[in-house]
């Protein structure tokens, strides 16, 4: 079973923080395919924060179909994140070791490598909108 | 309801409960012993003949508890209406409790009437109790004295005390709904229940019935003697208020033959005609002189009673203790007027 | 939808002071609902007025339906903790249990029991020698046992340090999670709104400033930073909570339901801390401007 934390200042809305820390363990394996999330009842007696703000994450992740409702029993995982791309990790990591070295070749700085991803990143997503 | 009064009230029950158990042991064992010299040495006294020596050898048994207990059953009303009384609803409002009371599912005047009426009644127990033991242990004493009727020994016997104890609760009470603060409250209630009594002794207890009216001998008075009295200076005839067995006299006043009061001038002067030496205070004047002139004054003034009988002893009882408890059903009524509307 | 709380021109008057005036609310059921506002606002007179101690001078108000303290069974269904949440000091806390369940028919004994042994408070101990965060904690276990429809806090968590104020508010969302009760919570701190209230009423001066959901408010009001200009300009929809000017620039706050489509402006959301502080010095600027009305003989 998962524990969540809210960092209070971090700016992100608290239900967001769930759904991330939610998704975030899916990712590294630490939720499978049938875990069950910590009850409504649990994580807002251990955060002290509203029940809706809770339900609101929960059910935003059912949206997504990660996990799904079963009435008077939980809330439980139906869909990992980590499968479809565990596995390619691998020669992703390699790939992109190749490239470090390239750039580092080519005289770029640690700050100039994550400022051109970053930018990489940003209008690649923007090319799979349009 | 009850159970959360009994809960708040426990540490007082208490304390009144030892009280009255060691005061009922005390009582009990010197009353009895009372009791059994009374029938030993007064009530046979006929038999011997000198009933003089004798009572009054009993009238100075156990002075210090006579010289208490009469005290003791003026101050218990007054102490249940400063420690039962006061703080029951003063206590609360200062401590803010009464947010908490009345916030459960009881109505307000439930929760008052469900306090005022069982402390009030266990006020009335005390006191009846109290009463009960006290007036047992002081009959031989009051058959000797015969002053049962008399203010100062009829507060302090009978049912009276009921009424006073109660009346003296819901004044308490009173107090700390108006005051809202326990300590004003308690001197608020002491002062208003002396108030209270003192009026209702000197102001009304002498009306509630037509006091009768009998005429009796001027020796019966129970002190003689010619002095000069008042602002006149003159010296004039003075005979102190007789006493009736178990009666109230309330006043006696000289009167001629013909049934006019006689003033202190109009005795001056009988003084002069009849007895010259004692009217100018010669120094000659001795018992022959002075037994002499009382019989002449004796021979023409009476005195005339107001009093009430010995009969009417328990219709007072009864009337005064109704007077206290209406006067405690009207402020109870009060106060849930008050707790009910006004309080916050 | 029945609110759960209704008032309509509630006003209390004390003297010639008028501690809350009018005040009109409709608080829909289900909600932890936030009460904010400095000391003297008004927080405690309102809270008051709906459990039924005090009595209005002006106006209306509504609980569960029915006028406040209408009946002991409408009582048993309102849940109170008052301020400096008071509780018998001479009593111990097995006697606070035992006298909530005499006065209470709705009394869950079960629950009663679990929440003070899982708080581990000793029943045998006098409530006067308990701390003020488990003194807190009793008072709100009395307030729950008795399983109301609507409990109403008067700022419950103001005295206590912040482990015993966690720890509180930890239990209370407890509750509204296990039961679905309603929840009326004063604090004057806006962090602790923040995690656990899902409505919003900003009382400042005896008035009620803003209500309503937290989500909705904070998705209509924003920042605006842009060049300086006349505030007249600016379209009716978009209300002026809070404005500063510069020479060079304008900054401010408004209330608006629709999108801002100025480009002029850069929009920023805000924080609930920010939304409540705008409403707190728009009242109080308001009340310097108002004239005082001076009595002339």
């Amino acid at each position: 079973m998962i524990e969540f934390h809210l960092d209070s200042r971090s700016g992100v809305s608290p239900y967001l923080q769930i759904v991330q820390q939610v998704r975030h363990a899916l990712r590294l394996g630490l939720l499978r395919e049938g875990d069950q999330l910590p009850t409504v009842k649990a994580v807002v007696a251990s955060l002290a924060i509203n029940p809706n703000t809770v339900l609101k994450a929960y059910k935003e992740l059912e949206h997504s179909g990660l996990v799904a409702a079963r009435p008077g029993v939980g809330t439980f995982v139906t869909k990992t994140l980590s499968d479809t791309t565990l596995a390619a990790h691998g020669p992703l990591r390699q790939e992109l070791q190749r490239w470090l070295d390239r750039a580092r070749r080519a005289g770029l700085d640690d700050e100039s490598i994550e400022a051109l991803f970053r930018d990489c990143v940003r209008s690649n997503a923007w090319e799979d909108v349009a | 309801m009850i159970r959360l009064t009994w809960l708040q009230f426990r540490v007082q029950a208490l304390i009144a409960v030892v009280a009255m158990a060691i005061t009922a042991l005390v009582l009990a064992v010197t009353g009895a012993r009372l009791a059994h010299l009374y029938s030993t040495s007064v009530a046979t006294c006929t038999v011997q003949g000198d009933c003089d020596t004798a009572t009054n050898a009993f009238r100075l048994h156990d002075q210090f508890l006579q010289n208490m207990l009469g005290p003791l059953l003026l101050v218990v009303p007054g102490l249940i209406g400063i420690f039962w009384g006061a703080p029951l609803i003063a206590r609360e409002v200062q401590a803010g409790t009464f947010r908490l009371a009345w916030t459960q599912s009881v109505s307000r005047r439930r929760w008052l009437a469900v306090k005022l009426g069982s402390l009030g009644l266990a006020s009335a127990i005390v006191a009846g109790l109290l009463s009960l033991i006290v007036t047992w242990w002081f009959s031989p004493l009051d058959r000797v004295n015969a002053n049962r009727f008399s203010p100062g020994v009829f507060d302090e016997r009978g049912i009276v005390i009921i009424g006073y104890a109660v009346f003296a609760f819901v004044l308490g009470v009173t107090a700390g709904v108006l005051l809202r603060r326990t300590l004003p409250a308690m001197a608020m209630s002491l002062a208003l229940f002396v108030g209270v009594r003192l009026a209702v002794t000197y102001l009304i207890r002498p009306h509630l019935v037509s006091p009768a009216h009998t005429s009796v001998p001027v020796t019966s008075a129970t002190g003689l003697g010619f002095g000069s009295s008042g602002s006149s200076g003159v010296v004039t005839f003075i005979a102190k208020t007789p006493r009736i067995p178990n009666a109230w006299v309330i006043s006696s006043q000289i009167v001629e033959k013909s049934g006019h009061l006689a003033s202190t001038a109009v005795l001056h002067q009988f003084l002069m005609t009849a007895c010259p030496d004692i009217a100018n205070q010669q120094a000659g004047a001795n018992q022959g002189t002075f037994g002499a002139c009382v019989a002449k004054v004796s021979a023409n003034y009476h005195l005339v009673l107001a009093y009430q009988p010995a009969n009417r002893y328990w219709t007072f009882q009864w009337y005064e203790t109704a007077i206290f408890v209406f006067l405690a059903f009207a402020l109870a009524g009060l106060c849930f007027w008050w707790v009910s509307n006004r309080l916050t | 939808m029945n609110a759960v709380l209704e008032a309509n021109g509630l006003g209390k008057r004390y003297g010639r002071r008028w501690a809350l005036s009018e005040c009109t609310l409709a608080i829909p059921p289900g909600q932890v609902v936030g009460l904010v506002g400095p000391n003297g606002a008004g927080k405690s007179t309102l809270l008051q007025l709906a459990v039924g101690l005090l009595a209005p001078t002006a106006g209306t108000i509504r609980v569960l339906g029915d006028r406040p303290a209408a009946s002991p069974e409408h009582l048993g269904r309102v849940g109170f903790v008052a301020q400096d949440t008071p509780v018998y000091e001479s009593l111990s806390v097995a006697d606070h249990l035992r006298v909530g369940a005499w006065l209470n028919p709705g009394w869950d004994r079960d629950l009663a029991q679990r929440r003070i042994d899982q708080l581990g408070l000793d029943p045998a101990q006098r409530a006067g020698k308990l701390s003020g965060g488990q003194r807190a904690q009793l008072a709100l276990t009395l307030a729950i046992a008795k399983r109301p429809e609507f409990l109403i806090l008067d700022e419950p968590v103001a005295s206590l340090d912040p482990l015993a104020r966690r720890q509180f508010l930890q239990g209370l969302m407890e509750t509204v999670a296990e039961h679905g009760v309603s929840v009326v919570l004063s604090s004057h701190l806006v962090a602790d709104i923040e995690r656990v209230c899902d409505y919003l009423v900003v009382l400042v001066a005896s008035r009620v400033q803003i209500a309503g959901p937290i989500d909705d408010l904070l998705a209509s009001h924003f920042r605006l930073t842009g060049p300086r200009r006349d505030l007249n300009t600016l379209p009716a929809s978009q209300e002026i909570i809070e404005s500063s000017q510069t020479d060079r620039q304008s900054t401010l706050l408004v209330r608006t339901d629709g999108p801002i489509v100025d480009p002029a402006w850069t929009v920023e959301q805000l924080d609930l801390e920010d939304l409540v502080l705008a409403y707190m010095g728009r009242a109080a600027a308001g009340e310097r401007a108002r004239p005082r009305i001076v009595e002339v003989h």
